[in-house]
């Protein structure tokens, strides 16, 4: 039956004939006869990379197949959701080795967008733990692959977005816990030169992020919010905490009820909330110790809260430029400033070191901001494009609803090489997304 | 550790209500067709909610091979759940001999032949619990699925008599009338959001049913309520609606 789908960033809107599935056998006839098909999960990338005519939804093919508590290794079915996961980790003491800003993605999603978190630039992205996976292709042949078998399938579907078929299975490794606490650590920094210094000083960090001011011009450009976080040890804990140091945090969402009308969020409201929110924070420094939910997943406490950016729906920008472009990060920063592109989510993160094929990541700044869609926008974005290029940067993927072919190309030097891969698995350009397509990335007159 | 027995153990309702057991500490004994396509959903059950989960080969369509099922289960089930239906294709059966039989076969014969030795089991017991999934179809035969729908009439007929019965033996009995779910055996069909429930939804129904000792439960209170309206339509009136 087909219904209308959108991704997180509910833009573009695409309808689609959704196929729900419990088990491989029943899919593999279904995909046999689709044309053309995506996979998608819970549908949490920002926008229109698992759209397509068909979607092969994974949400329930979600079953753990093992979980080795001795040395933390995890083997699942491709559509668990990463909430659903630490509800078994956690209490035995694991985590996972990485996490995005929310827990509601598969583990399928996790690979296919080859998700970062704040400890990119110690732990990589998620594929660097995934031992080995399935994947189940277009013509129904379950492949299985890794770092050292199948290679070519495993680093094309590594950030691939689904297009070399749909991941079935996932073993990946874990990460040791004492605690399902963290200890953070807030860092007041003044302006950009400042929050970039600090990114550097606390490098040791497994996790940092910073929250980013957009908006402010002067002397306070760029003025930020550094959070840095440890897993605590149970001797960082409070004697109440020590007695059940694992604990899972309480379960509570508040919904976001409807779609805010978009003139809610404008250049007011956003200069109200950072003055406010950089504000809250009256000492230069604070540590704490919090639980790893609000710490890693400040938003999901808020059900929907997509909706807070209107009907139409609102664009996540998301780029990286080299460490060697710090010029490109503040013109692009100049350039937001001024057309008042801000955004209550800023958000910038320092990469580590990374090679991969289609993977977003590389060594570098990367700049994260919502902004819901108006008239205009697209010419906006176009320009800021340009800059990123102009500094050897790339666009990420997941959240893409718009770039263009040539700015994709022009990011992913790998991208010929992707493309052989796919079309040695899929010779009859089968899967497809509204997104490959848009890029270029699939053939628009399959065979 | 009490045990739970879920014939037809494949369905998305099979597995919501699988899990909603397991979580209560319920050891699971999962029995289906092809039952080793189930071992992702048993090492699921008991990793997450550290119980054992086994696999059982269970056809409801070979009626003479249950006794012989049910004999080779260890330990017997403290309950037994029977979930297995299948909806069919209603114009297909109007001519189709054997797309009929196997509507009434799965839905009725099926499921009085394995419920039978499960009885006799627990009445030699003195004790036990037996759900059976029915459905708000089997309350009113309407010409959209009145093969369904009389298979399911039957069923519900022989709980409540079984019910009668063994309430003198101790053994409790529930009956549980879904109206629409959201599952594989739905999907694609149009069906009204607010008065569709879902495999959860289902499962607390049927687990809060065996927890209270209920005697037939609604997933979705206002069901009954429809139900009534529905069966209260005089005859007359009935034959002429389309539905």
């Amino acid at each position: 039956m087909k219904k209308e789908i959108a991704n997180w960033g509910n833009y573009p809107v695409m309808e689609s004939d959704e196929k729900k599935f419990s088990f491989i056998a029943d899919i593999q006839h279904s995909i046999q006869n689709a044309s053309p098909f995506i996979p998608r999960g819970n549908g949490r990338c920002y926008g229109d990379a698992s759209l397509a005519p068909v979607t092969i939804n994974t949400v329930k093919f979600d079953k753990i197949l093992s979980f080795d508590k001795v040395n933390g290794i995890f083997e699942c079915e491709s559509g668990i959701i990463l909430d659903q996961v630490l509800e078994v980790i956690v209490p035995q003491g694991w985590f996972l080795p990485v996490t995005p800003g929310t827990k509601f993605i598969t583990i399928g999603g996790a690979v296919a967008s080859d998700v970062h978190g704040k400890n990119h630039h110690v732990d990589g992205c998620f594929s660097h733990h995934v031992e080995e996976m399935d994947i189940l292709l277009a013509d129904g042949t379950l492949v299985a692959c890794g770092p050292q078998n199948n290679t070519d399938l495993f680093e094309a579907t590594c950030g691939g977005m689904g297009l070399t078929g749909v991941i079935t299975r996932v073993r990946f490794r874990l990460k040791k816990i004492e605690t399902s606490y963290i200890r953070q650590k807030q860092v007041k920094a003044a302006n950009l030169e400042e929050v970039l210094r600090l990114f550097d000083e606390y490098k040791d960090y497994t996790y940092s992020v910073a929250w980013i001011d957009c908006l402010k011009k002067g002397n306070g450009f760029g003025r930020s919010i550094l959070i840095l976080g440890e897993h605590a040890a149970i001797s960082d804990l409070t004697e109440q905490q020590k007695k059940d140091p694992l604990r899972l945090p309480k379960k509570k969402q508040i919904p976001f009820p409807f779609n805010l009308p978009s003139w809610v969020l404008n250049t007011f409201t956003v200069k109200a909330f950072n003055f406010l929110y950089y504000g809250k924070n009256l000492k230069k420094e604070i540590n704490n110790i919090v639980n790893y939910e609000p710490f890693f997943y400040p938003l999901d406490a808020i059900l929907h809260w997509n909706r807070g950016y209107g009907k139409k729906g609102f664009i996540q920008y998301q780029f990286v430029v080299p460490m060697e472009s710090k010029q490109g990060l503040i013109e692009i920063l100049q350039r937001i400033s001024d057309k008042g592109l801000g955004s209550f989510l800023a958000v910038l993160k320092v990469f580590g070191p990374q090679e991969s094929l289609i993977g977003f990541p590389m060594e570098g700044y990367t700049l994260a901001l919502d902004i819901p869609v108006r008239k205009g926008l697209f010419d906006i974005l176009d320009e800021l494009d340009k800059i990123v290029l102009q500094y050897g940067g790339r666009l990420y993927m997941s959240k893409d609803a718009r770039m263009k072919p040539d700015v994709l190309q022009a990011g992913y030097p790998h991208l010929p090489r992707f493309r052989s891969i796919l079309k040695k698995y899929d010779p009859q350009g089968r899967i497809r997304s509204m997104q490959s397509d848009r890029l270029l990335l699939t053939p628009h007159n399959p065979a | 550790m009490p045990t739970v027995l879920i014939l037809g153990a494949s369905s998305d309702m099979a597995i919501a209500i699988a899990k909603r057991f397991a979580k209560a500490g319920y050891d699971i004994q999962l029995a289906a067709r092809t039952a080793s396509r189930l071992q992702p959903l048993q090492s699921d059950l008991s990793i997450r909610y550290g119980i054992k989960a086994t696999l059982h080969e269970f056809d409801a369509e070979k009626p003479l091979q249950h006794p012989e099922f049910f004999q080779s289960l260890t330990p017997k089930p403290d309950t037994t759940i029977c979930v297995f239906g299948y909806l069919g294709n209603q114009e297909l059966a109007t001519t189709d001999w054997k797309e009929c039989e196997r509507i009434i076969a799965v839905n009725y014969t099926g499921a009085v032949a394995i419920l039978n030795v499960v009885a006799e089991y627990y009445v030699s017991q003195g004790k036990g619990t037996i759900a059976g999934i029915s459905s708000v179809a089997g309350e009113r035969g309407r010409m959209s699925n009145y093969f369904y729908g009389s298979a399911k009439a039957g069923f519900t007929a022989y709980l409540s008599g079984l019910r009668n019965r063994l309430f003198h033996q101790k053994v409790h009995v529930l009956s549980v009338q879904p109206g629409f779910v959201y599952t594989r055996m739905t999907e694609g069909m149009p069906l009204p959001k607010p008065l569709t429930a879902t495999p959860e939804q289902v499962a607390e129904t049927v687990y809060g049913g065996v927890m209270k000792k209920k005697n037939v439960v609604y997933v979705k209170w206002f069901w009954r309520w429809i139900m009534l309206v529905i069966k209260t339509i005089p005859e007359s009136m009935f034959k002429k609606l389309k539905l």
